[in-house]
């Protein structure tokens, strides 16, 4: 029996060293930044939605500029769910992932027959609708003012949620974890070894006897419930739901979150989160039009100068000085 | 007994063009058949037509018995017809043996497992090396498929076939694209395969059909022409005129004289 | 019945300037096989410059629109050597992804130079005078607008039908190595398309601007509606678009007249039941 080389995408599920150094990250930021806990918590939910994009359009291959609709959908979900009493946090978190992951079952049959440019436009359109009608449905949704006041009950009992947020940090950061676990061990697996077949070559993984449109699916929903518990967690942590989280500019926020850091390797999307997010609230003071000018270029100089943004580049360098080549 | 593949007047055009006229056919198990025919005779579409990937307009096809000529491709794939391809068709970025794994996962239905990791699965690894052993790639078994040598490409082919346990497989030119020098690996490996399988395999050269097969099929136009033994089709008039044409007649019949 | 033909004749004058910004995409998708979500960015441009030529130096409205679009198919030269070469050979994700960045990259750059809000493009006045058609009134521009977009469209055919540019570039679109070995220069010949085409959007943007009015977001706004005209249409059928252009014409300026609490809804509804029931009719076979 011969070991497996480290490249080899077999070998996915390994854990490598580094790994933990990142996830002691966050906890150091705990510590060291006690002022900016509510913008790491936005990090830390941005980092999930952008983690769920990932899984589907940096493994299953499925674009997509409408995945917003999913975090909207969790966070009005979890914050319907607060406001009309029932405030009892993971339970929330629970059934916004559930709901997602029902509506993804649904149009999945419809919409993973499309591809490329129709497969774009359709999951904005959805998106687009989804938006519309929680704009209309004031009595649901609070239209265009919101939904406010979200309070959660103490987690587990005696955990309050305090004004200095460290417990919503560690909330965020437990649901990013547990996601990002179960994320991983889905990408490592036989079932993530046929995804990257039907990226690679989608004609030929049918005549091994693939399918197809089920692996697509079990992505697809997947990831709609991952975003889902992002959006949940996010009203929660933040105690207010706008309309913002249905937009167009919510998916491409995501999006550009994860080409940044480096498309398909998830630790890309824990990358680029905290990157855009602390950019973009600096540059909150600018004109946002501005703003845009400086993410349009950060979209073509990623895509146009590096191959697998930031991770890709630090990945290259690392492999020139020490030679090695890893996955 | 009922035959391995059975094919019952199949037919498709394209627009105008007739490439499947009425084809009807069948294969016993460990049948070792050859189809022959001139370019364009629609030879490829044929097997297209079986594997599922194109729908004929009329016609069945009929896998031990069972209809399925409703089939998907990756249906029929399941069901044990297998298909290689002409022009290597692989996962060019992935290596050797993770193209084999893809095959051996799909046919234990592991490819659905979400959990384990893909390296721990080690049945499906050791079926893959083993299949990596005997088609003597295993000097390239990390190597991405798209940097190995061709000749070693159709041999991931035919790995990937062997992968998916078929009862019927359909062989597309195998030996394509390789100079003569270095197809002897790659023929052993197709005359050594499992005398249970039923084998259709479309080849041009007439030495690999003499010593592969024990029937021959020539397809013309989109039909069936004659089905015999090697030597009754090179002997016969009707083929070396509709296939060789006068020139290469000649030739032809300086080749049975060896045979 | 009024409404009726209010809906049609603005429909049609409305859905021949969006044929005009889809024409040149159609052809660009067609020959490049490059998804260019920032075509709109160009008509955008074009109705920029073209107003800011009219209301800044006082020229008349026909040179302004014949100097921007001249100007934005030159520039648009610079922008086909510096990215879309690259994007050529890349993948569908990178194409999209760039040119949706080209976008945001304009719309940061149109707001610096023009301010956030609504560009109003004053109508000389010799076109805001209304003509009584017997049915309705409806203002001279309205007229104009269809007659132009009808000649250039014509145009348009007859180039790609008729010539041998027309030819070659039918060839080039079949079959690019072919065209190549055949001595077609095809870098040349794509970089020419290009202008054409995003000078023809700079042209619609321009002529329309009365109508689709400038305001930063104008690339991703009309995006959707383009990129539903040229789904629906396929590729180098100038006749379809024009078609297809209209339908769609019609269609939001009734939503807007008969709906107006649905908004952009309909126009959703509408692209998302075409995509997944005219699928067949589409270009993008399933991940091939």
């Amino acid at each position: 029996m011969k070991p497996l080389p480290r490249s080899s995408i077999l070998s996915r599920y390994r854990l490598r060293p580094a790994e933990l150094l990142f996830w002691v990250l966050p906890i150091l930021a705990l510590f060291l930044f006690p002022k900016w806990l509510a913008l790491g918590t936005l990090v830390l939910v941005f980092a999930l939605f952008a983690l769920s994009l990932d899984l589907l359009l940096g493994f299953a291959g499925i674009m997509s500029l409408g995945h917003a609709a999913f975090f909207g959908i969790g966070a009005y979900t979890a914050g319907i769910l607060a406001i009309g009493g029932w405030n009892e946090a993971i339970s929330g978190v629970l059934a916004a992932a559930l709901l997602c992951g029902a509506g993804a079952g649904i149009i999945a049959p419809f919409l993973l027959r499309l591809t490329g440019l129709p497969l774009i436009m359709v999951t904005v359109g959805v998106a687009s609708i989804l938006f519309e009608v929680a704009n209309k449905a004031t009595w649901l949704t609070g239209g265009d003012d919101g939904l406010y006041g979200i309070r959660m009950r103490p987690l587990f009992g005696f955990f309050a949620w305090s004004i200095s947020g460290e417990t919503k940090f560690l909330y965020a950061f437990a649901w990013l974890l547990i996601s990002f676990v179960i994320i991983r061990r889905m990408v490592s697996s036989p079932f993530g070894i046929a995804l990257q077949g039907i990226r690679e070559n989608t004609a030929r993984m049918r005549l091994i006897g693939n399918s197809v449109i089920p692996h697509l699916s079990i992505a697809f929903i997947a990831s709609a419930m991952f975003a889902g518990i992002a959006g949940a967690v996010w009203a929660q942590t933040g105690g207010f739901v706008g309309l913002g989280v249905l937009s167009l500019d919510t998916s491409i926020d995501a999006l550009v979150m994860l080409v940044l850091g480096g498309l398909g390797s998830l630790y890309g999307a824990l990358i680029g989160a905290p990157v855009y997010l602390i950019f973009k609230h600096f540059a909150q003071q600018w004109n946002p039009f501005y703003w845009m000018f400086l993410v349009g270029t950060m979209l073509v100089v990623v895509v146009r100068f590096t191959r697998g943004g930031i991770l890709g580049v630090l990945k290259a360098t690392s492999e020139r000085v020490t030679g090695h080549k890893k996955s | 007994m009922t035959a391995a593949l059975e094919i019952q007047g199949l037919n498709k055009s394209f627009g105008a063009i007739q490439v499947a006229r009425d084809i009807t056919l069948s294969l016993e198990e460990g049948a070792r058949r050859a189809l022959i025919g001139p370019n364009g005779a629609g030879k490829t579409t044929f097997v297209s037509l079986l594997s599922g990937v194109v729908r004929p307009d009329s016609g069945r096809v009929l896998l031990f018995g069972q209809d399925i000529t409703s089939d998907s491709a990756s249906v029929r794939t399941k069901k044990g017809l297998v298909r290689t391809f002409q022009v290597s068709n692989l996962f060019g970025k992935l290596s050797v043996l993770e193209n084999v794994f893809l095959a051996v996962s799909e046919r234990s239905n592991a490819s659905f497992d979400l959990w384990t990791g893909a390296g721990k699965k080690r049945e499906l690894i050791d079926k893959a090396e083993h299949l990596i052993e005997q088609l003597r790639l295993t000097d390239n078994i990390h190597d991405p498929v798209s940097q190995i040598a061709y000749g070693r490409q159709r041999l991931v082919e035919i790995a990937l076939a062997l992968a998916l346990e078929p009862r019927v497989l359909l062989l597309d030119e195998p030996a394509a694209g390789i100079p003569h020098s270095e197809t002897d690996v790659l023929l052993e490996a197709v005359y050594s395969l499992p005398t249970n399988i039923a084998i259709l395999m479309i080849e041009h050269d007439m030495q690999v059909v003499r010593r592969f097969a024990s029937e021959v099929t020539v397809l013309v136009g989109g039909a069936v022409l004659m089905t015999g033994t090697p030597k009754d089709v090179m002997v016969s008039e009707q083929v070396r005129e509709v296939y060789l044409g006068h020139a290469g007649a000649n030739r032809f019949s300086s080749e049975t004289l060896h045979a | 019945m009024s409404s009726l033909t209010f809906v049609v004749l603005f429909g049609v004058s409305y859905g021949l300037v969006l044929a005009l910004i889809a024409i040149g995409l159609v052809v660009t998708m067609g020959l490049m096989r490059v998804t260019n979500l920032a075509h709109g960015a160009f008509a955008a441009i074009g109705g920029y410059v073209s107003t800011g030529l009219m209301t800044k130096a006082g020229v008349p409205f026909p040179v302004a629109i014949m100097i921007a679009s001249l100007a934005v198919a030159a520039f648009s030269i610079v922008v086909e050597r510096a990215f879309f070469v690259y994007l050529y050979t890349a993948t569908e994700l990178e194409q999209v992804l760039l040119t949706i960045g080209l976008d945001f990259i304009v719309i940061g750059a149109l707001t610096f130079v023009y301010g956030p809000n609504i560009y109003s493009t004053p109508l000389p006045s010799y076109l805001s005078a209304n003509i009584d058609l017997g049915v309705r009134t409806i203002e001279t521009y309205r007229l104009v607008v269809v007659a132009v977009s009808l000649i250039v469209i014509g145009g348009l055919w007859y180039m790609f039908d008729r010539t041998t540019l027309g030819a070659r570039l039918r060839a080039a679109v079949d079959n690019r190595t072919m065209a190549q070995s055949m001595g077609i220069n095809v870098p040349v010949l794509f970089s020419l398309t290009f202008a054409l085409g995003s000078g023809l959007a700079a042209f619609g943007g321009a002529l329309g601007a009365p109508m689709l009015p400038l305001e930063p977001l104008y690339p991703f706004k009309y995006l959707i509606l383009v990129l539903v005209v040229v789904a629906l249409s396929g590729f180098g059928n100038v006749k379809s678009v024009v078609g297809v252009a209209i339908v769609v014409g019609i269609v939001e300026t009734a939503g807007r007249l008969f709906f107006p609490g649905l908004g952009a809804f309909l126009i959703y509804l509408l692209l998302i039941v075409l995509m997944i029931w005219r699928r067949d009719g589409l270009f993008s076979a399933r991940r091939t």
